[in-house]
């Protein structure tokens, strides 16, 4: 009975959680914004007092600000496209009834519980090092010239990197959506005249377009703030450095947490357009 | 032109024989239904005709051509699934529209062939809707639309009402019959309501564990039915049948007496009983009667307001000339 008194008793109930999760977002936001209006430099001087909109002038001024927001960019929508792309491929092949399907499901969501810091020095240094890498020895075996991945192809290598880890995720959900298919659709569609190809463009694919929104719309989220890959990979060279890496070196590098902030929030402006962005495109897929 | 036959065909699942070899034919334009109880492999055996399963044995021909190896698509063929299977992304139109968009046909003969099968089945104004805001009847008639633009050689429908409440069924049941009357297309039709399979059907396969068998209109397996399987499922309320020294009177080993071919009256009969649970419908009542001697309770149908109460005294007598007699083996005894 959701009468006046049961609402108000409702609101009682849920008020500590709602505290706490506004707190938990708002001090940290709160705190951005007030430095983001001051001077201050922990090692050289610390609170110079407020400077009013310098900070967000000087760091979209940088002449690393747009390069930055760049770099971003192209990881996103790379990884955005190999996840689901690659995603929808595995899941129509595991869906396939075969022999060990439970042992390769298993392996294939593996790389998701390996944690980013782990993964990007595996990469690093067991696949893409110029002299001992598995890639190297591949090239030399053919006869050809190792790339030394990190430095000479190294965006499309963290692409590649980041896309190893998250293609698990894609995968699991658009498997889970696939096999919610009613296979007397894929048969009627059969008798209807569609061969293979079309059964998938018109039939499985616009059935899989909810999980694909979905997965797009999670993976933006992290993709926005990947930083360990970068950390521990590039350091940020090779034109890598993404707007989250260039606030950890405002801020930590060059010990400017006003500059940082400022920063801080232009990521979260970024984020928000992105996400209307994503919102207008393939939103409209989750009503219905 | 849909003339079907069933040479040898045989299916199995692994080591499972769901369907052993069976020879059917089925004539052009007939009203063909399968019938059977649940898991008796008429759904096997259609989807066998279509095309979705492959045979293990045996051929399909269908206008005299070797279709065993056809692809579903080149069968001609239509299929109504039971969950519809409708494509819930687009619209009505859209889903008629999707055989002959896959059979390149140019747009405005599509736009004519949709709008033509729309006003047939009174879908006109749900045309731009989704099937998600459809009712279940609705649904139902475009599945049907899907299947009669693309003028098949026959359509096959795997139990179509079943999703239905029973008013419905009814209504559609009849519309089904219409349609087929107007097309004079060969029709093949699986249920396992025997009522769908008497009202509807010009010939009526039942079956039971992937053999068929009987064959026949339905009046002949009414009036001659071959075994007491297809005895007890053709007919409603069942056939009653009795064992021991009353069936050896008639030199059977079992008799089998419709409810409807017994009279029964309060003072006088053959046999004696008492009423156990009566069923009142209006137009008739079923008595559900323990006769002394004998094994089972026997229905009974009575007329529409009879006197009669539980526990009360009850004599019947049954039309000797209605009398089924079955061997042991079940077999009719002619
Ligand atoms: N794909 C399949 N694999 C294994 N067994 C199946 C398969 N399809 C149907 N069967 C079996 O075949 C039998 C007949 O099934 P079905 O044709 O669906 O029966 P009905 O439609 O008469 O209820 C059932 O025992 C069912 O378990
Ligand atoms: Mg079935």
């Amino acid at each position: 009975m959701a009468t006046q008194h049961s609402r108000s008793v409702a609101r009682l109930m849920m008020a500590p959680a709602v505290v706490l999760l506004l707190g938990w977002m708002l001090v940290p936001l709160t705190m951005t914004l007030y430095f983001s209006f001051k001077k201050y430099l922990p090692l050289r001087g610390g609170d110079l007092g407020w400077v009013g909109f310098d900070n967000y002038i000087r760091f979209v001024t940088s002449s690393s600000f747009w390069p930055s927001v760049q770099a971003t960019l192209v990881i996103v929508g790379g990884v955005l496209a190999i996840t689901v792309v690659l995603g929808v491929l595995l899941a129509l092949l595991l869906d396939q009834p075969m022999w060990g399907q439970g042992v390769v499901r298993i392996l294939v969501i593996a790389p998701f519980f390996v944690m980013p810091t782990v993964s990007a020095l595996v990469w690093k240094n067991m696949f893409m090092d110029p002299v001992n890498g598995l890639f190297a020895h591949l090239w030399r075996f053919f006869g050809a010239e190792p790339i030394s991945w990190l430095s000479e192809a190294s965006m499309p290598s963290i692409v590649m990197i980041v896309s190893w880890q998250w293609l698990p995720f894609a995968t699991l959900i658009l498997l889970t959506a696939i096999q919610s298919l009613d296979s007397e659709q894929l048969e009627a569609a059969e008798m209807d005249g569609a061969p293979p190809l079309k059964r998938f463009f018109f039939i499985i694919l616009p059935h899989l377009s909810r999980a694909i929104t979905i997965v797009i719309l999670i993976q933006t989220i992290f993709l926005l703030s990947v930083f360990a890959e970068i950390f521990v990979t590039t350091g940020g060279a090779f034109g890598t450095r993404t707007l989250t890496y260039l606030i950890y070196q405002r801020v930590l590098e060059s010990q400017n947490v006003g500059l940082g902030s400022a920063g801080g929030v232009y990521a979260i402006i970024l984020a928000n357009i992105v996400a209307i962005f994503l919102m207008r495109i393939v939103g409209k897929n989750l009503d219905a | 032109m849909g003339r079907i036959v069933l040479e040898k065909v045989s299916k199995s699942f692994g080591d499972v024989e769901v369907i052993p070899p069976l020879d059917l034919e089925i004539n052009d334009g007939e009203f063909v239904v399968f019938v059977g109880p649940s898991g008796c492999g008429k759904s096997t055996l259609l989807r066998l005709i279509a095309g979705l399963e492959d045979v293990s044995g045996g051929r399909i021909l269908i206008d005299g051509q070797d279709a065993t190896a056809v692809p579903p698509a080149k069968r001609g063929l239509a299929m109504v699934f039971q969950s519809y299977a409708l494509y819930p992304h687009m619209t009505v139109r859209k889903n008629i529209a999707f055989p002959l968009r896959m059979a390149g046909l140019d747009k405005a003969e599509q736009d004519r062939r949709v709008e033509q099968a729309a006003e047939v089945l009174n879908l006109t104004d749900y045309l731009d809707r989704r099937p998600g805001q459809l009712s279940g009847g609705q649904r139902q008639r475009v599945a049907i639309g899907r299947a009669i633009v693309r003028e098949p050689a026959a359509f096959l429908f795997d139990e179509p009402l079943s999703n239905l409440d029973a008013a419905l069924r009814v209504g559609m049941r009849l519309e089904i019959s219409e349609l087929h009357n107007r097309l004079e297309t060969t029709m093949i039709y699986v249920t396992h309501d025997q009522v769908e399979a008497m009202t509807m059907a010009d010939k009526i396969v039942v079956l039971q564990a992937g053999v068929i068998e009987q064959v026949g209109s339905p009046l002949e397996l009414y009036r001659a039915p071959r075994n007491k399987f297809v005895a007890g499922f053709i007919g409603s309320p069942r056939m009653n049948f009795i064992e021991g020294p009353e069936a050896e009177k008639h030199g059977a080993h079992t008799i089998g007496v419709r409810p409807e071919h017994i009279a029964a009256s309060p003072s006088e009969g053959l046999w004696k009983g008492t009423v156990g649970v009566s069923e009142h419908l209006g137009s008739d009542t079923f008595f559900h009667v323990h006769v002394d001697g004998f094994a089972e309770p026997m229905t009974v149908r009575a007329g529409g307001e009879v006197g009669l109460r539980h526990g009360d005294t009850i004599h019947l007598t049954p039309e000797e000339d209605k009398i089924h007699r079955f061997d042991a083996a079940g077999l009719r005894i002619a």
